[in-house]
């Protein structure tokens, strides 16, 4: 990347969308001069410890805390009886169907604890060592009750419950039928005229979204008032659920999220802590922090994925696809957090991919077991989804004998049938599939690739060379308020800007989607520049806090620029309209006469008359000499409500070493080029796709959350959960091409997610690709030494030994991938 | 209570520390130098590096009865005289960084591995820092801002 000028070096009105411009954010953030949660000290500010479960399922019994409240400096300990009253549960905002069982979700455990690492007391001291010394002072009394961990197994007739309280472990079904919907046809029909249908069964592994920044929370009352301090995605959401939960008014309740460290959707929660650390606030009267370790994190912060996927596709010989039905099995873990039941159906939709199926059948099971919660993960449903379709159209192509990429393309949508309505009813809004895949072709090195690809395997190389494609796209730009609200979720979907024009002519941005190292502050810059034509550095933006910001609904699905941004451009040009009255009346012309550019409005054919929106700010503010009847104010606010989502593509292609001796797998290459429509900043859109890329491929080759038969999370440090170092991951060779979206002003359409949801499957089909001709047909992710080895010399997927004892999936509970039957399809296939 | 007297970045101070107390939380509990950062609890991530008597060290895995006498430099003491260190530029250039949480530990690092190796190959800066996680780069552009940084440092030298 060649390095871009701060100031644009050309005369003229040199467009800030588009450029390169070095974020604003890093000036804080190089010289440590950051405001984490954590950072914050109050006047006698008290600390918080929790005492957590370390068994999986059991009733509560006796919780000695004596011991604990005369330790030194212990001014207070807390349990789930103590606060039961006010704690009300942890809301989820998403019941996806009437019937939908909530089994309830107390902050401080009251008489059951369902996963390990759930609260069970609460010390508060003086000093947070003092806090943390009095927790190995409580004494619990546990009365195991069976432990609940198999998705498979849990949903057996005579199943052990999760919960004393329900009926079975099924939190619901969801089904969306296209036939019965009336976006396409019967699947039934399109199975039994198939003459090919491939089933498999795809695992999920649970993963950890693990943000660098633990999760911190400061609150402070003052009188009836509260501020919380939260490291936190939402802080709009929390303040909303806070005040329904806790019964702490909304006018009542400030919420700031200051630097925040990373989330990922990990900190897109309303989480137990954030409620304890406000109702021990509220109960003593004092500030209070609460900030976990990262060993808390991995075991309490909710987790993401874990799905078993069923899917079944039917084609034609000659590879034309007919139909596609999925069952999945969603694990919840042991309670329904903010949007945990929703994330599997907000990748309902995208199973049908880029292809034009016929036919489409989507079912799914949320499921409960004794393990941490599960939540939103960079993608949220549509990673899991991606890498179904993406998988099982290498398998089709296996079956046919055909290309992948031919296979691909012979069922993609074409560039001349935008827009174009899919069979789950999505209207995918612009692209070009043939485009990305050749230019990422190009940057792979495509041909001779292949050509080394075919030495080795004629010279019987140990160190064999496959390669992978994932073509995907995905739904973007959360969300159109309307389609929330046919899908039962609580909370519409827009977003919210304010301008604020200042006397000396700098310009206050505010926006309700709130950073957390996604660059806004940059980027919301360079889109007011261009509108108010002021510089990039007179304009400042404010996130992040309830009272600055007051409307908001903050920041994932890849929808900050999106949707707030869009947000920010309109209320940006009704300062202008505003400006354009008041700029008439100074220059004594009739608003029909003005031009406005680069920042200033002047009298058409009339040269060197003018006057700037920064004056005329400055003009607003004294107000002496104003048009009758206006009002002296240029502020403006907008909400933008998207009328459809944005659908970002791209293609990847991973090229993978497999030493067969070994079993460890090498990325040698990885291209991708994605479309993810205008590009304000390609700095930071590279930087987004780089880190999507990395978090991607750690799933398909490190990371897994496992738990021990008793439900003992046993990748519970980053010596065990293996988020990737600099030496674990490739160079990438990125690109673009540009298909902007119509369904917002900027023509953007997302890219926070876009390397996450596409990599995973292309760095698996790359894998399979090099041993599929010793006989692999599938390896369990993460594809480890030790799994790739056994898949390769012991047959199945890899999974038997490496995980036996443990519940991790492939694990000795459940069946092995390859070859399964599964209830959906009866044809033949290659069963 | 143990008594320690350190300089941090360029200041001396003398403290009463309980012999437990590690030097990370020393240095932002007890001096305010809250630039550095806690990140996990196994030494694994890195985000507390800073600099004890010029060479990197993970400040939770060193109790700050072990920095008596020393002197320890901090992401807050690197700049010189109101200009950035040419670490902390070439992450800014390169946009080495996205939430900004690694980033104090992620840059300590790579000053001293640049000072062991003025000039890292691609695959050497990506070993020299491998015991520092970034969860948001997916590190390409870290590596590239040390390879700037590096180049800088050895012009200044020259």
């Amino acid at each position: 990347m060649t390095a871009v000028e701060d100031r644009p070096m050309t005369a003229g009105p040199a467009k800030e969308v588009g450029q390169a411009r070095k974020r604003k954010e890093d000036a804080r953030l190089i010289t440590g001069k950051t405001t984490w949660t954590d950072n914050m000290v109050l006047p006698g500010m008290l600390h918080l410890a929790v005492v957590r479960s370390p068994v999986a399922h059991a009733k509560l019994g006796t919780i000695d805390v004596e011991a604990a409240r005369s330790a030194p400096n212990v001014v207070a300990v807390f349990t789930g009886r103590d606060l039961a009253e006010e704690q009300g549960s942890i809301p989820c905002a998403w019941p996806v169907t009437p019937e939908m069982v909530n089994p309830g979700h107390p902050s401080v455990a009251v008489d059951e604890v369902n996963h390990v690492g759930e609260a069970v007391a609460v010390i508060v001291a003086r000093s947070k060592t003092a806090a943390q010394d009095a927790v190995e002072l409580v004494d619990v009394d546990y009365d195991p009750l069976p432990v609940v961990l198999d998705m498979e197994r849990a949903l057996a007739e005579g199943a052990a419950l999760t919960h004393d309280h329900v009926a079975s472990n099924e939190s619901y079904r969801w089904i969306f039928d296209a036939g019965e919907a009336g976006t396409g046809s019967s699947t039934d029909e399109a199975f039994a005229k198939a003459d090919v249908v491939v089933s498999r069964r795809f695992v999920q592994q649970r993963l950890i979204p693990a943000f660098m920044e633990p999760r911190s929370t400061v609150v402070q009352p003052q009188g009836d008032n509260y501020t919380m301090w939260s490291a936190t995605q939402v802080p709009h959401i929390l303040r909303i659920m806070l005040a329904m939960t806790t019964g702490v008014p909304e006018h009542k309740l400030r919420v700031i999220a200051p630097d925040v460290g990373g989330g990922f959707g990990g900190k897109l929660q309303v989480t137990p802590e954030e409620v304890i650390t406000l109702l021990v606030a509220k109960r003593l009267g004092k500030p209070v922090k609460w900030t976990e370790t990262r060993s808390e994190s991995l075991m309490s912060a909710h987790h993401g994925r874990d799905q078993i996927q069923y899917v079944d596709i039917a084609a034609d010989r000659e590879g034309n696809v007919l139909g596609l039905k999925v069952h999945l099995l969603a694990d919840m873990g042991a309670y329904l957090r903010l949007v945990t039941p929703g994330v599997p159906i907000l990748g309902a939709f995208m199973f049908p991919a880029i292809y034009k199926f016929p036919a489409y059948r989507f079912d799914c099971q949320g499921v409960f077991t004794n393990k941490t919660p599960t939540d939103a993960y960079r993608g949220a449903g549509r990673p899991e989804a991606t890498f179904a379709i993406e998988r099982i159209m290498d398998e089709l192509a296996v079956e046919l004998g055909m290309d992948p990429l031919e296979l691909r393309r012979k069922n993609w949508i074409n560039a001349d049938e935008f827009p174009f309505t899919t069979v789950a009813g999505l209207e995918y809004d612009s692209g070009d599939y043939e485009q990305a895949t050749q230019q990422a072709l190009e940057l792979l090195g495509y041909d001779e690739l292949r050509e080394e690809q075919r030495r080795r395997r004629e010279s019987n190389d140990p160190v064999q060379l496959g390669i992978g494609f994932s073509t995907f796209t995905e739904m973007c730009g959360l969300a159109p308020s309307r389609v929330l609200g046919s899908l039962s979720y609580g909370a519409g979907g827009w977003e919210h800007a304010s301008i604020r024009m200042l006397p000396t002519g700098k310009v206050e941005v505010i926006t309700g989607s709130t950073p957390h190292g996604q660059g806004h502050e940059t980027a919301w810059s360079q889109l007011v520049a261009d509108e108010l034509g002021v510089p990039f550095e007179d304009i400042e933006v404010l996130h992040g806090d309830t009272a600055i910001s007051p409307r908001g609904l903050d920041t994932y699905g890849s929808r900050s620029l999106v949707v707030g941004g869009a947000a920010v451009v309109n209320a940006s040009q009704k300062v202008v309209a505003k400006a354009r009255t008041v700029a008439a009346h100074l220059l004594e012309a009739s608003e029909d006469d003005l031009q406005f550019e680069s920042g200033t409005f002047s009298v058409r054919g009339t040269p060197g008359s003018g006057v700037s929106i920064q004056e005329i700010a400055l003009a607003t503010f004294a107000a002496h000499n104003f048009p009758d009847g206006v009002e002296p104010s240029i502020d403006a606010d907008a909400t933008f409500d998207p009328v459809n989502f944005s659908f970002p593509h791209g293609t990847h292609i991973c090229a993978m070493e497999v030493d067969t001796e070994t079993g460890m797998v090498t990325i040698r290459k990885y291209a991708c080029v994605d479309d993810v429509g205008k590009i304000v900043n390609p700095l930071i859109v590279e930087g987004q796709i780089h880190g999507g890329l990395a978090q991607g491929i750690a799933q398909a080759l490190y990371e897994e959350a496992v738990y021990d038969e008793d439900g003992n999370l046993t990748t519970g440090t980053f010596v065990d959960y293996l988020v990737p170092s600099a030496a674990d991951l490739p160079h990438f060779d990125t690109g673009n091409t540009v298909h902007e979206a119509p369904g917002n002003p900027i023509g953007a359409k997302g890219v926070g997610e876009a390397g996450c949801i596409a990599s995973t499957p292309a760095v698996v089909n790359a894998a399979l690709d090099a041993v599929r001709h010793l006989g692999v047909t599938d390896i369990l992710m993460p594809l480890t030494p030790e799994r790739v080895w056994r898949a390769i010399h012991r047959g199945g997927d890899g999974g038997d030994r490496a995980t036996a004892g443990t519940n991790a999936y492939g694990g000795a509970q459940t069946e092995t991938t390859a070859g399964v039957s599964t209830p959906e399809s009866r044809l033949g296939g290659d069963r | 209570m143990t008594q320690i007297s350190v300089r941090v970045d360029g200041a001396s101070y003398t403290d009463e520390v309980e012999p437990r107390t590690l030097l990370v939380h020393y240095l932002r509990e007890q001096l305010g130098k809250v630039g550095t950062v806690v990140g996990c609890d196994t030494s694994n991530c890195g985000a507390c590096t800073v600099h004890l008597d010029g060479e990197a060290v993970k400040s939770c895995t060193v109790l700050a009865v072990q920095a008596a006498g020393s002197e320890v430099t901090t992401i807050e003491g690197i700049a010189q005289n109101g200009s950035l260190h040419p670490m902390q530029k070439a992450f800014h250039e390169l946009h080495g960084l996205q939430c900004g949480y690694c980033t104090p530990g992620m840059i300590m690092a790579s000053i001293d591995l640049v000072g062991d190796n003025p000039d890292p190959s691609e695959h050497e800066v990506r070993e020299g820092i491998e015991g520092n996680l970034c969860r948001c780069t997916g590190y390409q552009n870290i590596v590239r801002a040390v390879q700037q940084a590096a180049a800088e440092m050895r012009g200044a030298q020259a």
